[in-house]
């Protein structure tokens, strides 16, 4: 066993260990103990993490594929738990351990009293153990080398997300909002599991290597569901991408994410926003040689994700409540993710992928920290000018928002903009409505962030503010927020030349020489990161972006009784939009009331009355008329005569083993 | 293989034998009647052990034989053994007996020990079914089982239990005196009762097509599957906790045994020509009764319906394999599907067996299983919550726990025969996790309801004891389900082997 694969296995098993000791000994160990415990956990996985991502992506060294154990053999099929590191996985290693210490740390701060938990319920050491539980889950995820794996990590975090969501579990709505998320995440893992089902049907493993490499073999093979052959690639991409949409909450499967926030602050921050939603994209792009195999499924992503990032960013104009505008930025970055995906440009998407970690978890973290100032508090209006009542959070919130929405220079920037080019230069079907999708977006991300910010941290103070005690956080939280801050203004500028060039991910992502966009904009357009930045200055996107925070600035500081205006003149539109397009009525008529009195008819009409009613005690009435003489002999008998039975039977049987041998 | 003692025999009759010495030495001495019981369950697992540890993994041959000459002039033989697909059913039952005796401690207080005798006594019947290579003996057993559990529900059940109790007999008898003629018509053709001479007997088409009918009728019952599952509900319902736990842990699993000891070994030209029956019922259980648990309002009917759902898997897993021939033109997922019906059993009895037990502490505390009449109970269970919880995950499928080998297993191969198939069998992922999790949304989760939830005990040291010797074997099963399918591989090879080669 190598020193590779036992570093990999501690970092796997490290916060799981954290996790049961926090999570089972809670009460014995008391709260330091139970952080003490998950934080060095997670901490020794980032610090192995940072090593492994050195030896990948600095070293250079090859991909590592190895077995950890046999799951099980069945019909020949080897399921194994095992690693697969390389530039992809070696890089989501390095961000969810990093993101997830830096929630640990805050969580002390951010947890610290609870008004839904008396002081003595260990509420605390149940929140870090499930964070840790969640880390590592999602290096299980992140390291797997197998579908069955895979599958195990996704729906792992979805456990955790399930427990965090409903982590205050006496308020409905964070009861409902878990269990929304569940069945909705469970519907996308429907497409998952029975995308595993083809490949295992026409590859004849769940391995990823052995996928790929039977990719060419099967490229042209077709699967029949009952309407004519279809591409069996494309259905297979297809199945998998639909539970991409699930956990990465692409429409129409995105309901569950807004009401995620149910959840406390800091799972918002790792799990909603950094790491577990990104699971989808990740995912397609560790496929993407099979992705590559199919223009519909491309064409697919490419559009889902391009409408995903523009309608759900509208709707983050309208939220009051933070952390809401937060999670719709989240819905409309993923969408811009995805839409990557789609021009096969998944480098950039991957590339999105690592500066959003940063920059959204610091966002929400920032946002937690506001919420920590006005007593948990998360309506925007009851804020206003909080600037000076806590400026490390209002820095570091003002980092994030520039990253957000792409200011030249900030993390954001790079890994958008490439997006964006992306799709311009993209030929894939779809492109150009996507490109103007995103494009678009581009202001409406920088209208409701900075709609947002101005209204938190500029605006008047409201009665709350002025009538209250706010201060800044503690350290255990601005330290995070510091940290954070570093990489969501940094992160982009050594990572861009090799996202483009396609030497970052070259170990990992395959790419068709002819969808091959980012190389070339790398061929063509770019001239180093400095010049993208001087570039990006008299670009479209850029100064779409300035346009939408100057708007902001006009609406909520300059003219603040126009809002309330527009909202009148468009009555409608605001309607749609606070409705949010109207999916979750449709689901509760459609789904949850349609199962609902299907259930009931299936159980009432046809179990009790048709089955019941008519089959059996019908003909059991009948028995029962013709036998009553009988019934009535053998009543009070019954017990005597079973026991005499069997005690008959005894005798018999030990005579037969005894008597006759 | 041998083990020094006659394991078999000693695994049935012991705890028969226990019973009836619990039965006159228990009475007016409860606590007498409890430990004994106790000790028995505890020693008869242990017992069983050998089993696991000395099966020869390497053969389909019936392996721990025993057998002899009950009534000659017959042909009539006392005949034991097990292979992969009956031994670890028969630690099933051993290991949920501990369970099932521990259970009624406190709970049972009038007739303990004509309780106890009963459960012990069931334990050597149920033994007896899965171990019996006689169809004489394998009857006597299936229908001998009946009774205790009749008494059972009878004496301990709830308020509705006469007529709980006459379903679940008519229905059962119902079903095995069919499959009494087909032994009768086999014996009259091969010379003996040996389940195995059944095995190698030639058949003509007529013959298997009515043979595997009465199979199918009295294994479908017992499972039970679609439209034959009405009685499950109403014997959970009235049944006291252990009776629940014992029915759906083990004796459902009867059923699924009986279809790869008989229907596919002795009739597989009419299990080919008649599998869409079977397949088809299988996913109107999956689906159509995943919708009736949706809506119900008693934990045990709601469990009992999900009990239904899942044990679709088990005979979906079985009979796909002549469709995998004919769509794919090979074997290739066949085993994956057996297999998976096999470890579907194993672990559902733990699982069901668990939820049972569950809701048996809850409703020790509150005496009703309306989900309405609970809400918050982890606020002051949280041990409860947190086994109930895992168990629910379990129920649903999750990664990591034993329910999800066997279904992802059965999904994989039904894909196989037929994309459809696999499509709404995984229907599951979502309408599964709907019941399961709505109902723990409602009865564990929320603020404490009222105050008689307010009032309710954490489990005691004896119900954590029970809830983590499931929860360990539902994690372990989960995350290592290797040994237990190198159990199972020969066997199952042999058997697919059994049902590809025509008879005629």
């Amino acid at each position: 066993m190598s020193t590779l694969h036992t570093v990999l296995t501690i970092i796997l098993i490290a916060p799981l260990i954290g996790s049961i000791i926090a999570g089972l000994f809670g009460r014995q160990i008391g709260r330091t103990g139970a952080h003490s415990v998950t934080i060095a956990g997670v901490a020794i996985s980032t610090v192995l993490s940072a090593w492994v991502f050195w030896l990948f992506i600095i070293q250079g060294h090859e991909p590592y594929n190895a077995p950890l154990y046999t799951w099980m053999v069945s019909d020949g099929i080897k399921f194994q738990v095992g690693y697969l590191v390389d530039s992809l996985s070696a890089t989501m290693m390095l961000v969810v351990t990093f993101v997830s210490l830096m929630v640990h740390i805050y969580t002390i701060g951010y947890m610290d009293h609870d008004a839904d938990y008396p002081h003595d319920n260990p509420y605390y050491q149940r929140f870090f153990s499930y964070i840790s539980l969640f880390t590592f889950s999602m290096l299980a995820l992140v390291l797997a080398n197998n579908f069955m794996q895979l599958f195990f990590g996704w729906e792992a975090v979805g456990l955790v997300s399930y427990l965090l969501i409903g982590f205050y579990m006496k308020r409905e709505s964070a009861i409902q909002a878990n269990l929304k998320a569940f069945l909705v995440n469970r519907v996308g893992d429907f497409g998952f599991v029975l995308g595993i089902a083809v490949i295992v049907l026409y590859f004849g493993t769940v391995d990823y290597a052995e996928f790929f490499a039977g990719l060419e073999q099967h490229r042209n093979d077709t699967i029949d569901f009952g309407w004519g052959p279809v591409s069996m690639i494309t259905a297979a991409t297809l199945l998998l991408f639909v539970g991409a949409m699930g956990k990465s909450a692409q429409m129409p499967l995105h309901v569950w994410l807004p009401e995620s926030m149910e959840g406390p602050t800091p799972i918002s921050a790792l799990i909603h926003a950094a790491t577990m939603v990104t699971a989808g994209i990740f995912m397609v792009a560790r496929f993407s040689p099979a992705y590559e195999l199919s223009e519909v499924a491309l064409s697919v992503v490419l559009l889902v994700g391009a409408i995903t990032a523009f309608m759900m960013g509208l709707l983050g104009l309208v939220q009051n409540d933070i952390k809401r505008v937060v999670a719709y930025s989240t819905l409309s970055q993923l969408g811009y993710m995805t839409a990557a995906l789609g021009v096969s440009a998944y480098a950039a998407g991957m590339f999105h992928v690592i500066t959003h970690a940063f920059f959204k978890a610091l966002l929400f973290l920032a946002a937690g920290s506001v919420i920590i100032a006005m007593h948990h508090d998360q309506d925007i209006r009851n804020m206003g000018g909080l600037k000076k009542y806590m400026p490390i959070t209002y820095w570091t919130m003002l980092i994030g928002a520039l990253a957000l929405i792409g200011f030249p220079g900030f993390s954001g920037f790079f890994s958008k903009d490439s997006i964006i080019m992306a799709t311009a230069e993209s030929e894939q079907f779809g492109a150009g409505f996507a490109h103007l999708l995103l494009v678009a977006g581009v202001f409406v991300t920088a209208l409701y962030t900075f709609r947002m910010f101005f209204i938190v941290f500029h605006g008047p103070e409201s009665e709350y503010v002025r009538t209250h005690e706010i201060h800044e956080s503690p350290k255990v939280v601005t330290i995070p927020l510091i940290l954070l801050s570093i990489p969501a203004v940094l992160v982009g500028w050594p990572l861009i030349e090799g996202v483009l060039s396609g030497n970052y991910f070259a170990d990992s992502i395959r790419v068709l020489p002819e969808h091959d966009v980012l190389r070339e904009i790398y061929e063509h357009d770019y001239h180093g990161a400095f010049n993208m930045v001087l570039h990006g200055l008299m670009s479209v996107p850029v100064w779409l972006s300035f346009a939408g925070v100057a708007t902001a600035w006009f609406l909520y500081l300059k003219r603040p009784d126009l809002p309330a205006k527009i909202q009148q003149a468009c009555m409608p539109c605001y309607r749609v939009l606070v409705a949010g397009y109207g999916f979750d009525r449709f689901n509760e008529i459609v789904f949850v009331n349609g199962s609902r009195r299907l259930g009931e008819f299936f159980w009432k009409v046809i179990d009790q009355t048709f089955i019941d009613g008519w089959l059996v005690n019908g003909s059991a009435n009948m028995v029962a008329t013709a036998a009553r003489n009988w019934r009535q002999m053998q009543t009070g008998y019954l017990y005597h005569y079973a026991f005499a039975m069997i005690f008959g039977l005894l005798i018999l049987l030990l005579w037969a083993v005894w008597a006759i041998k | 293989m041998s083990v020094g003692y006659p394991i078999l025999s000693t695994l049935i009759w012991l705890p028969i034998v226990a019973g009836v010495i619990v039965l006159f030495a228990g009475r007016n001495n409860p606590a007498l009647a409890r430990w004994l019981s106790l000790i028995t369950a505890i020693v008869t697992f242990l017992l069983s052990l050998p089993l696991w540890f000395e099966f020869d993994r390497t053969t389909a041959a019936m392996q721990f034989v025993e057998r002899f000459d009950w009534i000659p002039a017959y042909k009539i033989q006392y005949f034991l053994g097990v292979d992969g697909l009956s031994m670890p059913l028969v630690l099933l039952t051993t290991f949920t007996q501990v369970l099932v005796i521990a259970s009624a401690w406190e709970v049972i207080k009038e007739r303990v020990e004509q309780y106890m005798g009963a459960f012990l006594i069931m334990q050597g019947l149920m033994t007896g079914v899965f171990v019996a290579l006689d169809a004489v003996l394998f009857y006597v057993f299936w229908e001998a089982l009946l009774i205790p559990m009749f008494i059972v529900i009878g004496k301990w059940g709830g308020p509705r239990r006469v007529y709980a109790t006459l379903k679940f007999f008519l229905y059962t008898f119902f079903g095995s005196v069919f499959m009494l003629v087909s032994f009768l018509y086999m014996y009259y053709q091969a010379g003996s009762f040996s389940i195995l001479d059944f095995h190698n007997l030639p058949l003509g088409m007529t013959a298997q097509v009515l043979i595997f009918l009465a199979f199918f009728i009295a294994f479908a019952v017992k499972i039970p599957m679609f439209p034959v599952h009405t009685w499950l509900p109403d014997a959970h319902v009235e049944a006291p906790t252990a009776g629940s736990v014992v029915l759906a842990a083990i004796m459902l699993k009867m059923g699924g045994y009986g279809f790869v000891r008989f229907s596919l070994p002795i009739t597989p030209d009419a299990s080919h020509m008649l599998d869409w029956l079977v397949i088809v019922l299988s996913l109107i259980a999956i689906v159509y009764i995943g919708f009736v648990a949706l809506v119900q309002h008693d934990m045990k009917k709601l469990v009992a319906y999900s009990s239904i759902s899942h044990m679709g898997f088990v005979t979906l897993g079985m009979f796909v394999l002549y469709d995998i021939v004919e769509s794919t033109g090979g074997l290739k997922g066949a085993q994956l599907g057996l297999e998976g019906a096999m470890v579907q059993m194993i672990s559902h009895g733990f699982i069901s067996g668990a939820m049972f037990l569950g809701i048996g502490v809850l409703y020790d505390r509150l005496h009703t299983r309306e989900i309405s009449a609970y809400g918050g109970v982890v606020n002051v269970m949280p041990w409860f919550g947190f086994f109930a919880v895992l168990f629910a995950m379990g129920n649903v499928g999750l990664p990591g726990t034993s329910g999800f080998v066997g279904e992802f297993m059965v999904i994989l191969s039904s894909f196989m025969a037929n994309p459809w198939y696999g499509i709404l069998a995984a229907f599951t992922l979502i309408i599964g996790a709907a019941y399961t999790l709505w109902m723990i949304k409602r009865v564990i989760f929320g603020d404490i309801r009222n105050q008689e939830v307010a009032r309710m005990q954490d489990l005691n040291k004896r119900e954590f004891a029970i809830m983590t010797a499931l929860a360990v074997a539902v994690v372990a099963l989960g995350v290592y389900p290797y040994p237990l399918m190198d159990v199972m591989h020969v066997s199952v090879e042999h058997l697919i082997q059994q049902a590809m080669t025509s008879k005629l």
